[in-house]
């Protein structure tokens, strides 16, 4: 059994779950424009995963072999109706702007994969801290490329101006495109620092 | 939601398949598309289950939505209700196509099962309740949205087999290269969104 500090950095580097595995990414390019969407989307995303990993943990033995995708998905539904009706409450400009991505959160493999492929044969206080280390390392890849576009795209970080009134913005930063080339840029950067580790170790 | 797109069934057809391709504009479905692509059968069979189960999932999640989950006051239960019919549809599909034709099960059934997770369907759900689509609207949607995902998939998958043989940097082979690839296609597509767009 790996020790938590071994998990933390499997999961926040080494075994990214963007760049090492391409999970996940469905629901995550969407909301990269502005770093105030990705950095409330990805919270959402570590808490539900923290919380259906120590779930699904807590319940292994309660789950037949043969539902427990169904049983997994439920349990992740359930948390994700949670986040929906918090952010509708307290932050509703946000869940307004994030539409349909909250919901979809249902859908991201990096959940499912962590719960069938850890949860499921680890015990509940492990589980969860994989949860958590795994959400975190979706939530650098995503703020990173957060960061560029909304500082290229709008000229602004978090909602602050910081560049010159003179900075022309970039308008490919706010259409589709731009997150597709910068998430392929991070994962041949990301490589290329693994292959010289790999390389020296 | 404006009044064009209401009218026009056939506008809000092309748009779905190009100009708010599902993939290419509200990135969904890119789990299997990046892994199926590297194949183009399997992304043809791929691409027509997904077209079939959008359409038909859509429809139905539309009546469960109006008929069931509106009047007994029940809206924030959608995502577990959408996601349970979208897994008994796919089921269904599954056991009909098994019954009614052997090749058709070899060549679509066998993705069936992956359907269920595919984001996309069940973003074309959601996105059918937030855009508050008549019934004849969410089935023109659910299927040009699934046309739109196996054109771009089909592409891509041509495209994957053109680049396998050029020398990259090795960091960049795969995934990265794959996910540039997509960038340059997704701009080829918005390129046409002045002519029309859904929202």
């Amino acid at each position: 059994m790996s020790s938590p500090k071994e998990i933390m950095r499997e999961n926040l580097w080494t075994n990214n779950p963007i760049f090492m595995q391409i999970l996940g990414i469905c629901s995550a390019l969407a909301v990269t424009n502005l770093m105030i969407n990705t950095l409330i989307m990805t919270l959402g995303v570590v808490f539900v995963t923290a919380m259906s990993n120590l779930t699904v943990s807590l319940m292994k033995s309660l789950i037949p072999r043969k539902v427990r995708m169904i049983v997994q998905t439920l349990i992740i539904a359930f948390y994700v109706i949670i986040v929906d009706i918090l952010l509708r409450a307290y932050l509703p400009d946000i869940s307004r702007a994030l539409g349909p991505y909250v919901g979809l959160i249902i859908t991201n493999c990096i959940i499912m994969g962590r719960a069938e492929a850890f949860a499921q044969s680890n015990p509940p206080v492990l589980s969860l801290w994989d949860g958590v280390t795994s959400g975190m390392g979706y939530m650098g890849v995503l703020m990173t490329i957060a960061f560029v576009r909304e500082l290229l795209g709008f000229g602004t970080v978090l909602g602050f101006p910081v560049l010159p009134s003179g900075f022309e913005p970039w308008i490919i930063m706010v259409t589709p495109p731009s997150a597709f080339f910068l998430l392929g840029i991070i994962i041949w950067i990301g490589k290329t620092i693994m292959n010289k580790e790999g390389a020296t170790a | 939601m404006n009044a064009e797109t209401l009218l026009n069934p056939f506008s809000l057809f092309f748009a779905s398949i190009i100009t708010s391709n599902i993939l290419l504009s509200n990135f969904l479905g890119m789990c299997s598309f990046i892994a199926i692509s590297k194949d183009s059968s399997s992304s043809n069979g791929l691409g027509m289950a997904v077209t079939v189960v959008l359409t038909v999932t859509t429809a139905i999640n539309w009546l469960i939505l109006h008929h069931v989950l509106i009047p007994l006051d029940l809206v924030y239960l959608r995502f577990i209700v959408f996601i349970v019919s979208i897994a008994a549809v796919v089921q269904m599909l599954e056991m009909i196509i098994d019954r009614v034709s052997q090749a058709l099960y070899l060549n679509l059934g066998i993705f069936l099962p992956l359907i269920t997770v595919n984001c996309a369907i069940l973003g074309v759900s959601l996105f059918m309740e937030i855009r508050q689509y008549t019934l004849l609207q969410s089935v023109i949607y659910g299927l040009g949205s699934g046309l739109g995902w196996w054109l771009a998939i089909m592409l891509l998958s041509a495209i994957r087999k053109k680049t396998e043989k050029s020398k990259v940097s090795p960091a960049l082979q795969g995934p990265g290269l794959t996910m540039i690839t997509i960038g340059f296609m997704a701009m080829a597509f918005i390129g046409f969104s002045g002519m029309l767009a859904v929202q």
